[in-house]
């Protein structure tokens, strides 16, 4: 009996270890009152300019190809990051629907598989499309950890896939060919951190990281950026729910803007409790704070949220936004929506132009140069883009409204 | 080798920052301590009589909690915290209160009478309770992903929280209070319980001997299923102290950490010991803050945790106070 005590507790202390490494900066303290926040208000935009020389997804509609060329989505669809995802595979659809509405001689099928956003659990689903020889094009997946732990699999089978919103700067110096970001990556969305903390009037900035890949990555890429502004720092870890020791010292450190490098799921409870202990600052996020479901859970806590995110306000431009509601039961576009509608389409562009294997359509892909909705995609021979947009965003009531580019 | 990872400062103390925020870390400790606590109470109770680590508790818990959401957004509160008055608030602190208990005592009491009862029948060797401990916790979280989805139910605020007192520098809020106060009180009353009325001593009685206590005229079962019931409810009491804490912590697998930090507690505490749980708990909470402050930031408060739990178990394996339930004097 007490064998199984004792394993139980190994088992609990072992689910439960995490690797707490690197050591923090320092926690400054300063002049500065905590609150008396003199930070200014950035106007909503309400409408964003889309190149008018887009690629639509339909093309010229004489396409032909066989009935079992598929392109699939791998990605988180559930687990508590599937909003992400599930806002991607809504535009894939959205450009496949558009796609083969418009050329009936070529049927793409679309295939979905759930990786949860977990790095431990994408090896499986990625293997599976991967063993699935219809799956010419991939878009996916989502998330920087879950893609530093397949990207192989893909370069192994030779298979292309358009990440529409992995950010993680190191993905590309993996050295791998099949892999392409459809995005900036965190050493722009870092400095654009700055320009909004800059635009907000905002003199210390409180840096919190979480464990995640994607967390570490920017924050780094932002304390960079951020230099003297830095007031401290401090890391949290995923699935943390009780912030009252990270609360205190940014409290402490008098900072007039917390910037939280992480997901919604700790972000909003994070901001809730910073506000229920008096902090009257601003709350910057990046792109995967994001979310519709932040202001669900922070309420109006999240009244002092601004976004950084490298993706284009789909719900601005009027013909995307509308179209979207029709395959996302009546929600408008989310974070990454138009992104991954992009990059869908540059794939049923290639498949159009009659790259209905592997290897043609990632050479297809790797020679790319055209303009999407949301920017001009042509990549570099790592798989980076050129042509890189941030752009804020607040909370606006229920809404996530932008500010306007970065 | 400790002086070499403070050489490479992969491992830095932060005696300044610990120091100012002693009281803070204490104080925020202590609350969320006290839900570890009131979790405990049903880990310790069930092990106390049956030596059985029930490990569905942790969804014993969100089962709890999420009747605690609903009970509250069906009384028309959102993310935002309304105005209301005083008594209004705690009339709707106390229907929820209500039904957590009510939900998780009669979760627990189903887990208990599915996947226990029907193997003491049988005399199962106690793995095979350690296994369907394991598969119900599984089946239950699963089943709250499958009806709700593997995002947070909405948040529901109360009230905006206050600053009630300053003490030793940390200011103090009126849900600090609220929840330390209100799982003393729950406490101290299941110890008395336990202690002083005749459903305490049959529970004492089984924990102690199960086969004297039958001969003796206790009925077995039902002290099993009342001991069931009692934790099941704390852990619903613990479940709306946990939603006015993180009310966006309402997730299928949220109650998962919570539990397993809940049965450390048990175990730091000494499991089986109900004073244990209510000190484990506690000490779990201040002693995660306290590293979060001295290591320099918050990826420290597990690690910190369980060192320390495997160092009081060195000195002390069987926790704390010690562990048993029987051995607890009237």
């Amino acid at each position: 009996m007490s064998r199984i005590l004792k394993g139980a507790a190994a088992f609990a202390a072992l689910s439960l270890s995490v690797a707490g490494c690197a050591n923090s900066s320092n926690g400054g303290s300063g002049g500065g009152g905590a609150g008396a926040s003199g930070l200014k208000t950035l106007a909503a935009q309400d409408k964003i300019d889309a190149p008018s020389d887009a690629v639509k997804p339909a093309g010229d509609g004489k396409a032909k190809c066989a009935g079992t060329t598929t392109i699939a989505f791998i990605g988180a669809q559930t687990g508590p990051n599937a909003q992400l995802g599930i806002n991607e595979y809504n535009g894939i659809q959205l450009a496949i629907n558009e796609h083969n509405k418009g050329n009936s001689g070529c049927q793409v099928q679309f295939k979905k598989f759930d990786t949860e956003g977990d790095p431990a659990k994408a090896t499986g689903p990625v293997t599976q499309a991967v063993g699935d020889k219809n799956i010419i094009g991939v878009v996916g997946l989502p998330f920087s950890g879950e893609s530093k732990a397949t990207n192989k699999i893909f370069e192994q089978a030779g298979l292309v896939h358009i990440t529409a919103s992995a950010t993680n700067p190191t993905l590309s110096k993996q050295g791998y060919k099949t892999f392409f970001r459809g995005l900036g990556n965190d050493n722009v969305q870092g400095p654009a951190v700055k320009t909004l903390a800059d635009k907000l009037g905002a003199k210390k900035v409180f840096v919190v990281q979480d464990d995640s890949d994607y967390g570490i990555g920017l924050a780094g890429t932002a304390t960079k950026a951020l230099g003297g502004m830095v007031a401290g720092s401090d890391k949290v870890t995923t699935g943390q729910k009780d912030f009252s020791s990270t609360v205190q010292k940014i409290i402490s450190s008098k900072a007039d803007a917390v910037f939280y490098s992480g997901y919604y799921a700790e972000g909003a409870p994070l901001d809730s409790q910073l506000v229920g202990k008096g902090f009257k600052g601003a709350f910057i996020g990046p792109d995967g704070v994001k979310d519709p479901e932040f202001i669900k859970q922070a309420g109006s806590a999240a009244s002092n949220a601004y976004f950084t995110c490298p993706c284009i306000p789909g719900d601005l431009i009027p013909s995307f936004a509308s179209a979207y509601k029709g395959v996302a039961n009546g929600q408008a576009p989310g974070t990454y929506s138009v992104e991954a509608y992009d990059a869908a389409t540059i794939l049923l562009t290639g498949i159009d132009k009659g790259n209905t294997t592997r290897a043609k359509l990632l050479d297809f892909v790797k020679n790319y140069n055209g303009a999407g909705l949301s920017k001009n995609y042509k990549w570099d021979a790592t798989g980076e883009l050129s042509d890189l947009a941030v752009y804020g965003y607040k909370a606006d009531g229920k809404n996530i409204v932008s500010v306007g580019k970065l | 080798m400790l002086h070499a990872l403070v050489a490479e400062s992969w491992l830095t103390f932060h005696w300044s920052d610990f120091l100012s925020n002693f009281w803070n870390a204490t104080f925020d400790g202590l609350t969320f301590g006290a839900i570890y606590a009131l979790v405990a109470l049903g880990y310790t109770l069930v092990y106390g009589v049956l030596n059985l680590i029930n490990f569905a508790h942790s969804e014993v818990f969100i089962a709890g909690a999420y009747a605690v959401i609903f009970t509250l957004s069906g009384l028309g509160f959102g993310p935002s915290p309304p105005t209301l008055s005083p008594i209004a608030i705690i009339g709707d602190l106390l229907v929820a209160l209500l039904a957590g208990a009510l939900t998780s005592a009669i979760v627990a009491l189903l887990v208990e009478r599915i996947a226990y009862k029907p193997l003491r029948a049988r005399n199962a060797p106690r793995l095979v309770f350690l296994i369907t401990a394991i598969g119900m916790s599984f089946v239950i979280q699963y089943a709250f992903f499958l009806w709700r989805g593997a995002v947070a139910e909405p948040s529901v605020t109360m009230y905006q929280d206050k600053a009630i007192f300053i003490v030793f520098g940390s200011t103090i809020y009126l849900s600090q209070l609220i929840i330390v106060g209100a799982a003393v009180l729950m406490m101290v009353g299941i110890d008395q319980l336990i202690r002083r009325t005749r459903i305490g001593r049959g529970i004492r009685a089984v924990a102690q001997d199960p086969d004297t206590a039958t001969l003796m005229g206790v009925n077995r079962e039902r002290i099993i299923m009342t001991t069931f019931v009692i934790g099941g409810a704390l852990a619903g009491a613990a479940a709306l102290f946990y939603v006015m804490k993180v009310p966006q912590g309402v997730i299928y697998n949220g109650g998962f950490i919570l539990g397993i930090k809940a049965f450390t507690a048990a175990v730091l505490g000494g499991i089986g010991n109900i004073r244990g749980a209510l000190l484990g708990g506690l000490l779990l909470g201040m002693i995660g803050n306290y590293g979060a402050y001295l290591l320099g930031d918050a990826q420290w408060i597990d690690v910190v945790s369980f060192i320390v739990l495997v160092l009081v178990l060195m000195v002390r394996p069987d926790g704390i106070l010690g562990s048993n339930l029987g051995k607890v004097r009237a």
